[in-house]
């Protein structure tokens, strides 16, 4: 056991745990922030995408260690005050999802796309979000959605 | 430290333990005016089943109820899997209630409070719980304004509803909500004669788009799925699996575990468990089980799975549809085209791996599974726990996908059976590995058609065999006086055929079918050398189906050629859940690498009454995407009982990067009740992608996914068309 600092959703946090384990079951059941989700195991699939210093990263594959110190935004935590982040709205504007389990990590994917190219052309929003998987196949809306999204978060419509 | 706040998922003021009566359904649900249906109700193919001479229970079947508090509660054992029925069925709800979308409470797949339902899959939630639903709510509505009409001493015709207030047409500040009249009273109804419903042209709610309303809850990340109920003391359980299907273990050793107080593990004659408070841990754990199999030899893969199945099928077969007489057919016939076309197995691969929550209370167990089959689920679990019925309650929480994978609930019985074994609330949560070796597949098939033309290009006969994809779509859909079409043994298999499990798979055996129709029908186009729409056009009968073709022809801009005309196009047509599908695609092949790019596809659908147009969209764009990946890609590998697919590295689904141009075109057609909209665009796209290939490239392909390596084969081959 091992005593890890960091901040999860703004608020610090001190874990005691295995550090090795990774950090989407420690989230998950630890931490009960059930909105990232398994999906995959392998980094293959984007479900359980989280942001770590605003970076998305595959939760499943990142040991606990490797967050101590750093910022981890999940889901539950990008909307704040209530209101949603301008991705999650247009999510809901342009019905980007379906069965929704793989939409937290289709958002948080979006949120670094956009935090490092906050202009993506259609193509940089492919190349961008390709490796997200979505089985309902609800990807002509999500990238509808991303790409309003950077129009409003550029006019200055932010959470 | 951040605490670990177990929460319960439990629906308003509804506890865990909740004995069924209807008394308890009062009690529970609170006040109001509940509209109880008989089972003469219902249609047919949504009743119960006789089990043993022994109808199921129907005497308890609230449809819904109109609250004191104006809310009103919609009772569905439907599903919400992502095909948005927690919105459509709702439209239908509040606008024969006359009530606002947003008052519509949706209690879905809770088997307690819940009619019996038979599950969801099918496309048929729309179709067949529809039109009782809407009737439930109309006489709900009808019965509200006769108390009005009490009240106000008015004849009922005086009245007039909107959004839950009836007032006076004549006094409009005479006014009483559907909250009050409800105030304080308990009024049960059982809906017996058919109430009309209203007409398309008095729709408020229905028929138009309204987003989806769970978007909030799973954008935000509080939407719960089977994996996410958290109960006090809950453990997670990870088990042995065998490596190949069929096998069995010999020595099992669990000695390495024993000295860890924190884990649990449970030994079975049929099961072997270990269980933590963290699912990691768990896996962790279980693989330092040391275990011997017994594992059976086999023979079948890929290159040997059709040769196979078509030895051990049965001689005889299922009529599917049958006219006029075929040797007649081949008499007249002046040339006949033989060919068969064959799939392999392919996999649902949700999202959302099955998984499923239990927890005893007392002598009742309350499970949450991510399931289509709620009802059936029950039934599952009470059998292998030996426990009646009434002492087990599903509650379905949001699922994460099903495309028909998540019917027979497997997961759920072993969630069940831990709980009951170590005494604590139990959640499994298959691994994907697990999920990819007890999907329950589509199953590989084999289709042979003969069929003949005159000397004028109509169909004359057209004899139609099909194994292993069961019947969906494979009943004649042209105008061909001289046909027999037959199925050989259901999607679900036989014993001795499949080295694994097979079942249903989104809109099950019509995209085997019409892959294999579409193509022939494209054969046989080509060599009388007529443009493959004015072909179909011309061999066709059904009203609907030709308006569908020329609305997708219209809107792809379709120019008369016959294939091969080295354009890409393609044409296909279906018919599914009632619906009537069009495609058309351009593809372009890359000789050199045998790749497939789809550039473009349209497709238009006839789907009867559109209950919400942009969600009907949604589920076509949502097909037609996914219908890529077993049309180009997705095959299961696999040796003997060893699935060889473990992840998505080798199991390759659809992404952004594959997308097309999508167009999806509404038919209206308002003369026919609302039909199947979840399932029937996926049905062409195996077919419309292989005949846009023999046009760009003139090779035929007969073997599905249509992988780069088989587009070279036939390209190297150039196999000839008989």
């Amino acid at each position: 056991m091992e005593i890890i600092d960091l901040k999860i959703n703004r608020k610090p946090v001190r874990l005691s745990v295995d550090a090795e384990r990774m950090l989407l079951w420690v989230l998950r059941t630890d931490l009960g922030l059930t909105g990232t989700k398994y999906g995959c195991g392998q980094g293959h699939c984007g479900a359980c995408t989280i942001l770590v210093n605003e970076k998305a990263v595959r939760s499943c594959m990142m040991p606990v260690k490797m967050v101590a110190g750093k910022e981890v935004l999940t889901i539950e935590g990008l909307a704040q005050n209530g209101v949603l982040h301008p991705l999650q709205q247009a999510f809901v504007e342009h019905d980007a999802l379906q069965c929704g389990f793989c939409t937290s990590g289709m958002i948080l994917t979006a949120y670094s796309l956009l935090k490092d190219n906050p202009k993506p052309s259609d193509s940089d929003i492919i190349r961008g979000m390709d490796h997200n998987l979505c089985r309902c196949t609800s990807y002509v809306r999500v990238i509808k959605a991303v790409r309003s999204a950077a129009i409003s978060m550029k006019s200055g419509r932010t959470a | 430290m951040m605490e670990d706040k177990p929460r319960h998922m439990e629906s308003d003021n509804v506890t865990i333990d909740f004995p069924i009566s209807r008394r308890d359904f009062l009690k529970v649900t609170g006040g109001g005016l509940i509209i109880f249906f008989s089972a003469g109700v219902l249609p047919a193919q949504e009743r119960a089943p006789r089990r043993g001479g022994q109808d199921l229970p129907t005497d308890f079947n609230a449809f819904l109820k109109v609250g004191a508090d104006g809310r009103v509660s919609c009772f569905t054992g439907k599903a919400e899997l992502g095909q948005g029925v927690i919105t459509s069925l709702a439209q239908m709800l509040a606008d024969e209630l006359d009530v606002p979308l947003d008052s519509v409470d949706m209690v879905m797949g809770d088997t307690d409070l819940c009619p019996w339902d038979m599950g969801t899959f099918g496309s048929r939630s729309t179709r067949f719980l529809g039109p009782p639903l809407r009737e439930a709510a109309a006489e709900a509505r009808a019965i509200l304004l006769a108390m009005a009409a009490e009240q106000f001493g008015l004849p009922v015709s005086r009245l007039t509803v909107k959004d839950g207030v009836v007032s006076d047409k004549k006094n409009g500040g005479k006014q009483v909500t559907y909250a009050q009249l409800t105030q304080g009273k308990i009024i049960e109804k059982h809906l017996a004669a058919k109430p009309p419903l209203k007409k398309v042209s008095e729709f408020k709610v229905m028929g138009k788009s309204y987003r989806r309303t769970d978007s909030l809850q799973k954008v935000t990340g509080q939407a719960l799925y089977a994996g996410d109920i958290r109960l006090p003391d809950m453990l997670h359980a990870k088990l042995l699996r065998p490596p190949v299907h069929g096998a069995k273990w010999k020595h099992v050793d669990t000695s390495a575990l024993r000295n860890d107080p924190e884990l649990l593990v449970v030994e079975q004659p049929d099961m072997i468990a270990v269980l933590h408070k963290h699912p990691d841990v768990a896996a962790k754990a279980l693989s330092l089980v040391k275990v011997e199999f017994d594992i059976p030899e086999s023979d079948l893969d890929n290159q040997t799975i059709h040769k196979h199945l078509l030895a051990v099928a049965p001689k005889a077969g299922e009529m599917v549809s049958e006219g006029g007489n075929l040797k007649e057919g081949e008499r007249l016939a002046a040339q006949t085209f033989e060919n068969t076309y064959a799939d392999y197995y392919v996999a649902h691969a949700a999202m959302e791996t099955h998984t499923a929550t239990a927890a005893f209370d007392g002598d009742r167990v309350t499970v949450w599974p991510s399931t289509q089959t709620p009802f059936p689920a029950k039934e599952s679990i009470a059998q292998a726990l030996g426990i009646p019925a009434r002492k087990v309650r599903i509650i379905t929480p949001f699922v994460g996908g099903g495309f028909g994978g998540k019917s027979f609930n497997l997961q759920a019985v072993e969630a069940a059976r831990l709980a009951k074994l170590t005494g604590r609330p139990v959640q499994v949560m298959w691994s994907r590995k697990e999920e990819f070796f007890y999907d329950t597949f589509r199953p590989a098939s084999v289709v042979k058609i003969r069929s003949g033309l005159d000397d004028t290009g109509r169909i004359v006969f057209w004899k139609y065999d099909v194994y292993y994809a069961g019947s969906r779509g494979a009943d004649q859909i042209y105008a061909v006086p001289h046909h027999r079409e037959t199925a050989y043994v259901h999607y679900t298999g036989m014993a001795g055929a499949h080295p694994f499990a097979t079942g249903p798979w989104r809109a099950p055996g019509n995209n085997t079918n019409t892959f294999a129709r579409e193509s022939q029908i494209d054969i046989m186009a080509a060599k009388v050398g007529e443009d493959p729409l004015a072909f179909r056009m011309k061999n066709l009968e059904d009203k609907r189906m030709l308006n569908t073709l020329k609305a997708a022809a219209a809107a792809f801009r379709w120019r008369k050629a016959k294939a091969p005309s080295g354009r890409g196009y393609g044409v296909a047509c279906s018919m599914d859940a009632g619906a009537c599908v069009a495609a058309m695609a351009e593809v372009n092949v890359n000789r050199a690498s045998g790749e497939i790019e789809v550039k473009r596809l349209v497709c238009a659908q006839d789907m009867g009454i559109i209950i919400n147009p942009d969600g009907a969209r949604l589920q076509m764009e949502g097909g037609l995407a996914m219908g890529l990946g077993y049309a180009l890609t997705e095959e299961v590998d696999f040796k003997g009982g060893k699935i060889l697919n473990t992840n998505f590295d080798t199991y390759e689904i659809p992404r952004f990067s594959w997308l097309p141009k999508i167009e999806t075109i509404l038919v209206e057609n308002n003369d026919v009740p609302p039909q199947g909209g979840g399932e029937p665009a996926i049905t062409c796209v195996g077919a419309v992608i292989a005949n846009a290939v023999f046009d760009a490239a003139g090779v035929r392909l007969f073997q599905m996914p249509m992988t780069p390596i088989r587009v070279k084969e036939a390209l190297t081959k150039g196999k000839p068309e008989k």
